[in-house]
């Protein structure tokens, strides 16, 4: 279904992609979209790669997205942006966190974190890099990293004219509401594209 | 109002739209949310059990009295429960019943890909399957009904994709089943051959019964587009098929999926030229469709293993592949799930891995995880409550053929309620002498922190009794018992000699919570206030890498300088890295 957009968010279990995703679909569908949402659960949480698809169009029939498919990655992690690249269409954009974290692999000295990632993922597609760990420690609480690529994702998918304050004034406790907005607001400017 | 709910979100609604009055399950993924999202329903009773058997069983008898009920497990649970289900299909209901199966086909989080569809075969029962969250919801009204109206429980089969997507709900009103009186009725409940063997006929007639209901019921219904082809489909396989044809092909969609509608099955077959049976795992529909003398095409393209997705039928039935994006993705190493930091099986993993000469049984829980690099602790997990009794045999045989050969079994807390308490009564009773550990967490870990029979609260986190793991074992019959704490290496291997010089059956439990557990306050009068952060010191660092061999994944081997740091943020101070270093070059902040 050509209307059906889709979203992949990538990252490593703990790190929150959990409450952006919450975020984006309620604003979806209170602007009237029909969403659906697939999320990982269990195992794979325990410091293992975790993925949540938003889909939302018309009318949406699967709830997962396949190879190829994605208008949109986000990764928050940057290693995770490679290994989920082939969700990505061609045409698709990725928006990456600038930010490592090893996996045990890596921990144990068995394996290497891959050198230029973001010059891969530049050379391949078009791809926003965002220091979205360093920014949300900037406004005052690392944690809010999920709010600021996740304006810069309403930003890059032209999702503005949705009332996203209020979605996240009712999303988050109320007091870190001013921050998470002043994040989102950082993240829809850092991404100058 | 539109409510955007995931699969099980949504059974939560119709469980309580339908009335439901009493609710149990044992928690696994990816069924754990439904009683979690119940216990906020005061007028619901709702409960963990200890295990699946203990779910459906207590679901029955509410049954029995008179009420509605519903049981929830994962599909290797209801292997547990098999045992009342077929039997009650017997009987039959009083109150509607609904066991809630959740499959996860591609094994997001499980040790096998069954498929429980061939549970409503087996026990002769009704089966409805959702294929969205808003039919998660109207399915569990609906399963109510025919339950009441047919007598029989109804198998609901819910897949990690139904479970765990979101999608938009529309609530209905709130219905007032009444409750129906409890009536003695030996007849139907008593079940003894003389009795059963009557039971049996019925049963028979109730499925033909179903079977008609199953040709009727908008449940399964057609949707006309071109006849080309023919799609029959059910649940997550349902939006996949719509997904990949779209309206170039006409949709036989079932949701009541036991026994099928074959009179519409064939009906359906007889207007469409080429007949697709799409299903995930197993030929379930294909198989009956093709006994009936129905011509379809399914197993032979669509694989029945791994989860399906639209990515599988659009390449396999159309041919047709989405062109991707051409990267070397293999240069990025693999991120598998790990034991956290601060995990209090690290450090008892760390000290079992360095036994001689033992065959370690494992079982299901974050603990498995100890299998994998660098801890490699484990020789086996089959299934839920196994480590002992698998021990037990094993041991046996390594006896009895001379072999120096000792056998360490290690279970969770929650694991050794569910079905490992019988595996250590044959150990007593049958005197085999291995070594049976309780990785005692103090919580249901890996399924995200569920109450259980020890932690002294019950799923709506009021007090309750809490059952004594040493006191139970001791009147099991083990004579040998230790109460350890994990994090301490030196009390680890201490008493892992203790026990393997011992010659009959002995118990060590490691008691220390889980690091992401929410403590009680009596577990904070018990453990105190132990978290910190733990510091290398890079001079003494001599870069030995024996704490990186813990697998903490707060550890972190620098190539350049040859030394190891903590990451401050992820390091809880549990000090396993610190009593392993052999130059004392790791301390902990503050001490």
């Amino acid at each position: 279904m050509s209307e059906v957009k889709n979203i992949l968010l990538v990252g490593v279990g703990g790190q929150g992609t959990i409450l952006a995703s919450k975020i984006l679909s309620t604003g979806l569908v209170e602007a009237g979209y029909d969403v659906k949402m697939s999320e990982v659960h269990g195992m794979a949480q325990r410091g293992g790669s975790v993925t949540t698809q938003v889909r939302y169009g018309a009318k949406v029939f699967s709830p997962i997205i396949d190879k190829g498919e994605a208008d949109i990655l986000v990764a928050f992690e940057k290693m995770e942006a490679l290994r989920w690249l082939e969700y990505l269409k061609p045409t698709g954009k990725v928006i990456v966190n600038d930010f490592k974290i090893a996996s045990a692999p890596i921990l144990m000295g068995k394996a290497e974190y891959p050198e230029g990632v973001l010059g891969i993922l530049q050379e391949n597609v078009d791809t926003t890099v965002l220091n979205a760990s360093e920014i949300a420690e900037g406004l005052g609480n690392v944690k809010a990293m999920n709010i600021v690529l996740f304006g810069a994702m309403v930003k890059a998918m032209g999702l503005t004219d949705i009332a996203w304050e209020k979605v996240i004034a009712d999303n988050v406790k109320p007091k870190f509401v001013e921050m998470n907005i002043n994040a989102f607001n950082v993240g829809m400017t850092a991404n100058t594209k | 109002m539109k409510h955007l709910l995931t699969g099980n979100e949504a059974v939560t609604r119709g469980a309580y739209e339908a009335s439901i009055a009493y609710a149990s399950a044992y928690p696994g993924t990816p069924s754990t949310e439904i009683l979690e999202n119940l216990a906020e329903h005061k007028d619901i009773i709702a409960e963990w059990a200890p295990n699946e058997k203990v779910a459906m069983e207590a679901a029955i008898g509410a049954s029995i009295a008179g009420a509605r009920s519903l049981a929830a497990m994962k599909m290797v649970g209801v292997n547990v429960a098999a045992d009342p289900l077929l039997s009650f299909a017997y009987s039959g209901v009083n109150g509607g019943m609904v066991l809630i199966s959740a499959d996860d086909p591609g094994l997001h989080s499980s040790q096998n890909e069954q498929d429980n569809r061939y549970y409503a075969k087996f026990a002769k029962i009704a089966m409805l399957e959702p294929s969205d969250s808003q039919e998660s919801k109207d399915m569990i009204v609906a399963a109510m009904e025919i339950s009441e109206k047919y007598g029989t429980p109804v198998l609901f089969r819910m897949t990690t994709r139904i479970c765990h997507s979101k999608s938009i709900v529309e609530f209905g009103e709130r219905q007032q089943a009444a409750k129906k009186p409890y009536v003695k009725n030996l007849q139907k409940y008593y079940l003894v051959p003389a009795i059963s063997r009557n039971l049996h006929v019925i049963l028979e007639g109730r499925l033909k019964a179903l079977e008609a209901f199953s040709n009727e019921t908008p449940l399964n219904f057609i949707q006309w587009n071109d006849k080309k082809i023919g799609i029959i489909s059910a649940g997550a396989a349902y939006q996949y098929a719509q997904e990949v044809f779209g309206t170039t092909a006409s949709y036989l969609k079932i949701g009541f999926s036991y026994p099928l509608p074959m009179e519409k099955i064939r009906a359906f077959a007889q207007e469409v030229e080429t007949l697709y049976v799409i299903e995930e795992l197993e030929p379930f529909m294909e198989e009956q469709i093709k006994a009936a003398g129905i011509a379809c095409i399914g197993k032979e393209k669509i694989p029945n293993c791994g989860e399906l997705n639209p990515e599988i039928i659009r390449k396999v039935l159309l041919g047709v592949e989405n062109t991707l994006i051409e990267c070397d993705s293999s240069l990025v190493p693999s991120r598998p799930p790990i034991l956290c930091a601060g995990c209090p099986h690290r450090g008892f993993f760390y000290e079992v891995a360095k036994v001689k000469n033992v065959m370690i049984s494992g079982d299901i829980g974050c603990y498995g995880l100890a299998g994998a690099d660098p801890l490699n602790s484990i020789d086996s997990t089959i299934c839920m409550g196994a480590s002992s009794s698998i021990g037990h045999g094993a041991q046996k045989i390594f006896n009895k053929f001379n072999e120096n050969m000792r056998v360490i079994a290690t279970m969770g807390d929650s694991t050794f309620f569910h079905t490992g308490i019988n595996s250590l009564l044959n150990v007593a009773y049958n005197k085999s002498n291995i070594i049976t550990c309780i990785l005692d967490n103090r919580i249901t870990g890996m399924t995200g922190h569920q109450e259980n029979p020890g932690t002294g609260f019950t799923l709506q986190g009021m007090p309750t009794k809490i059952i004594d793991i040493p006191e139970v074992v001791k009147s099991i019959g083990i004579d040998h018992i230790k109460v350890i704490n994990p994090l301490n290496l030196k009390a680890v291997k201490e008493a892992l000699d203790w026990a393997i010089a011992l010659d009959e059956p002995s118990v060590i439990i490691t008691r220390w919570p889980c690091v992401l557990k929410k403590q009680s306050a009596k577990d904070k009068k018990e453990f105190g206030d132990y978290m910190g952060s733990c510091i290398v010191d890079e001079e003494k660092c001599i870069g030995c890498r024996v704490c990186i061999k813990t697998g903490c994944p707060a550890l972190c081997f620098n190539k350049e300088t040859k030394t190891v740091k903590i990451d401050v943020g992820q390091c809880v101070g549990c000090e396993v890295c610190l009593q392993v270093c052999p130059v004392k070059a790791i301390s902990k902040v503050g001490e």
